[in-house]
């Protein structure tokens, strides 16, 4: 028998956004809810193209808006139906009701968010705004860094989605990723069915079996109910890493909920997220390490749930090190959203490593390598609990 | 009566018991009781189409009133009944008369 | 309209929703949820917006429905029923779903005239395979008596109160019918509480219709606490509704309109309609109309009926 890493290979060059949809079609997905935004919009172009093909038998259904596109695979996921929407920037504001839904009711939808900035003003560029936004929705959140990981994590978060029985989503940078063609090793699409088979689920509208689902509870279950969600949230990191590895030995790709870059014996550690930061940030650390500085980088792959103890880990012996936003925590304590996570697991867990605030990158400002390693001069240079406003004409 | 705890309680929030509302006995709502006078009844149906509680019951059976045969009499289930009245003030033949309840 | 159900004998006697659930006594909705369920039956999955029916139906851990049962927001319906329709599409193409299914979306006037507007008309214009029951009760009855966009003209609510300078609702209802017929979807009808033969035949013919697309059922459903009315009236008002012409049914089916009796009769001839003050004088919620506001809608009546007839003669 033949496994999945002797067959033949197909890669292709594909941006960001296709190789979301080649993960869709190789899903099997059954209901795809459709609805333009930019940058999202050539994922749902293509997957319409698969199904106009007959290359994917689901059944597109060309909301009205975001917010429909939402519920509508809330219903199609709770009627049992493997499920896929994406959207962008204020597709995701305006869906962000039915987010806290989805979770609540438990249904495995996977959705890809190339990220985008909010409005005001209307920009159609990139950074986390949006994505940011979604950080208490209950859903499982990864942040992809390549076409390659897009596609892998889209497959990825259906088994794990299907196994907790929680939302997630599979944001990455828009327009610099979900624009840019790289190269995609796609797999097998038998292998990944094998790989996602079809379970049952307690959560299922079925008229032999009638449920009531979406009910009102009063102060005397809300509680309870709403704690599941925690807990199962919570609980989702150990699935992510478990599906993480078993899709590693299957396809030959894994990535952990971290990726690490030269922290070994690093003294500074910039943290940040998403294909654009993290490539930038290696850069730098190599032109760091040239001028003498032991630095590092770490990018969080996945955002939710927070992978605390490993970010405390790797920060608990390090000098400083500093967080890279590409969102703004309007009027917070910290100016960057992920900033305050990440000092907030090192303050749960009694770690006081000196740590910088960078916020940069916003409405897709241009972010050069440069600027990373001023990170780390600066960092070396010993500042530390403060935000830095990066590329901003102040 | 303590309440179920969080590993105790289905996910989702989700009720798998159909019609599980018969455990709240709504009957105690009621300030007026309907009574129904089986021997005023002709049977037309009408309290029970239209009681918004479905607690009129319709009884199958062989039923003499009066010297009339009826396949059927209608019995008010009490439990749920919240008095609202509607059975009384549609019925035709003034069968139902609504009582302050004791 | 097909009759499967010539006489109140023949209408479906099991219930597939329980007593005990939490409505106001005398609720004109609840007994339309009562024979929604009974005439659509146990292959149906109800989608509920949220409101009166969705709040006092499913307090956790009890429901009324016995059948499978999803609330998910208030201007959604449509869109969540459209997704489990493709759902079902899809799954049984795939051999995991088998048996006739209806999806029935169940909302309340705030939940279709207003917030759900949008979703239930990219319903229609997809041709999903949902029928959808608009239960009218005029206004925001869950959140207390709030004005919606099927509020009749001069009518009190909460937020349309009987001031020094203003008297209730300015503005008129909307004509959702005529919103939905727009769509040109295969069947749309009107139906009220107090007429529940005719109700139940067209609930049955609307959902062999939703073979072809999207149908839609828009049932007149007092709310005594709402309308300001002894909880007892609830029929009657409903039928009052319908014989002053107030809600005149009629139905759309394939592009024909056709008014029902008692409408037909009514809008035949003029002398067997009710006066419009006989609906009014009864709920409180009218209590401050004067004679020339009482005419005023009583020609509004008129000329819906005429409007009625007329495309009924196209």
């Amino acid at each position: 028998m033949t496994t999945a890493l002797q067959k033949a290979r197909t890669v292709l060059a594909l941006t960001s956004n296709y190789a979301a949809a080649y993960a869709v079609k190789a899903a099997d997905v059954d209901v795809v809810a459709v609805y333009p935004i930019t940058p999202q919009t050539t994922i749902v172009e293509k997957i319409a193209e698969f199904v106009d093909d007959g290359e994917l038998n689901a059944e597109l259904i060309h909301v009205e808006s975001e917010h429909s596109a939402m519920s509508a695979v809330v219903g199609a996921a709770a009627a049992g139906a493997r499920v896929f929407t994406a959207t962008s920037s204020q597709g995701l504001e305006l869906m962000h009701e039915v987010l806290h839904i989805a979770s609540g009711l438990r249904l495995p939808i996977v959705m890809a968010v190339p990220a985008r900035a909010l409005s005001a003003p209307i920009s159609i560029h990139g950074d986390y705004s949006d994505v940011m936004n979604t950080r208490d929705t209950g859903w499982i959140t990864y942040i992809a860094a390549s076409a390659q990981e897009v596609y892998d994590t889209i497959i990825q978060a259906y088994k794990v989605a299907e196994t907790v029985l929680l939302p997630a989503m599979v944001a990455y940078d828009g327009f610099l990723m979900s624009h840019t063609t790289e190269p995609v090793e796609l797999n097998d699409e038998e292998e990944v069915r094998r790989f996602l088979p079809r379970k049952d689920r307690p959560n299922v509208l079925k008229p032999e079996k009638p449920i009531t689902m979406g009910a009102f509870a009063m102060p005397d279950y809300y509680y309870e109910i709403k704690y599941q969600v925690q807990e199962a949230l919570l609980g989702s990191l150990k699935v992510i890493e478990e599906v993480d590895r078993e899709y590693g030995r299957t396809f030959g790709r894994s990535y952990g909920v971290l990726q690490t870059y030269r922290v070994e014996d690093a003294d500074y550690i910039v943290v940040a997220y998403g294909g654009a930061s993290f490539g930038n940030a290696r850069e730098a650390v190599d032109a760091a390490r040239e001028k003498g500085i032991k630095a590092g980088a770490v990018r969080l792959r996945v955002f939710r749930p927070f992978p605390a103890d490993y970010i405390a880990k790797l920060l608990a012996d390090v000098k400083a090190f500093a967080v890279v936003d590409r969102a703004i925590a309007f009027g917070g304590p910290a100016g960057g959203p992920v900033f305050a996570e990440v000092v907030t697991a090192l303050w749960m867990r009694g770690i006081d490593t000196p740590g910088l605030s960078i916020v940069h990158g916003i409405g897709q400002r241009s972010m050069y390598v440069e600027d990373f390693v001023k990170i780390f001069e600066m960092l070396k240079d010993g500042e530390k609990s403060k935000v830095v406003y990066m590329g901003l004409r102040l | 009566m303590s309440l179920p705890k969080v590993h105790e309680i289905p996910i989702g929030g989700i009720i798998t018991e159909p019609g599980s509302s018969r455990r709240n006995p709504t009957g105690g709502w009621r300030s007026l009781k309907p009574v129904l006078h089986d021997d005023r009844c002709i049977r037309c149906r009408i309290c029970w189409m239209y009681c918004p509680e479905g607690t009129i019951k319709e009884i199958k059976g062989e039923f003499v009133v009066k010297g009339k045969k009826y396949q059927y009499k209608y019995e008010i289930d009490y439990t749920y009944c919240k008095g609202c009245g509607i059975c009384a003030h549609e019925c035709p033949v003034k069968a139902i008369e609504m009582v302050p309840e004791t | 309209m097909k009759v499967v159900f010539k006489t109140v004998w023949d209408l479906p006697a099991e219930e597939l929703f329980a007593s005990g659930h939490r409505a106001c006594a005398g609720c004109g909705p609840a007994i339309a949820m009562r024979w929604l369920t009974k005439v659509a039956g146990p292959n149906t999955i109800v989608v509920n917006a949220t409101g009166c029916m969705e709040v006092t139906t499913t307090q956790y851990p009890e429901t009324a429905w016995m059948v499978p049962y999803l609330h998910v927001a208030f201007e959604n319906a449509a869109a969540a029923a459209s997704g489990i329709e493709a759902a079902i599409k899809t799954l049984r193409r795939k051999g995991l779903w088998s048996g006739k299914t209806n999806v029935m979306v169940i909302a309340g006037d705030g939940g279709t005239y207003d917030i759900g507007l949008q979703s239930l008309s990219g319903m229609l214009e997809r041709g999903h395979r949902v029928i959808y029951v608009l239960y009218d009760n005029e206004a925001y009855m869950n959140t207390g008596i709030q004005r919606s966009g099927s509020t009749p003209k001069y009518a009190w609510t909460t937020t349309t109160p009987v001031g020094k300078a203003i008297r209730g609702k300015i503005q008129r209802k909307k004509d959702i019918m005529g919103i939905v017929v727009a769509h040109r979807p295969p069947y749309a009808a009107t139906a009220s509480i107090s007429n529940l033969v005719d109700l139940s035949n067209k609930l049955k013919t609307a959902l062999e219709y939703t073979e072809e697309g999207p149908t839609f059922l828009h049932i007149l459903a007092p709310c005594p606490p709402g309308w300001r009315y002894p909880e007892e009236r609830t029929v009657e008002v409903a039928r009052l509704a319908v014989e002053t012409g107030y809600f005149p049914l009629w139905e759309y089916d394939h592009g024909k309109v056709r008014l029902n009796p008692p409408t037909s009769a009514i809008a035949a001839d003029p002398k067997r309609r009710r006066p419009l003050k006989e609906f009014l004088k009864i709920q409180g919620r009218f209590a401050h109309l004067t004679d020339a506001e009482i005419e005023e809608l009583e020609k509004d009546v008129v000329a819906n009926l005429e409007y009625l007839a007329k495309l009924a003669s196209l």
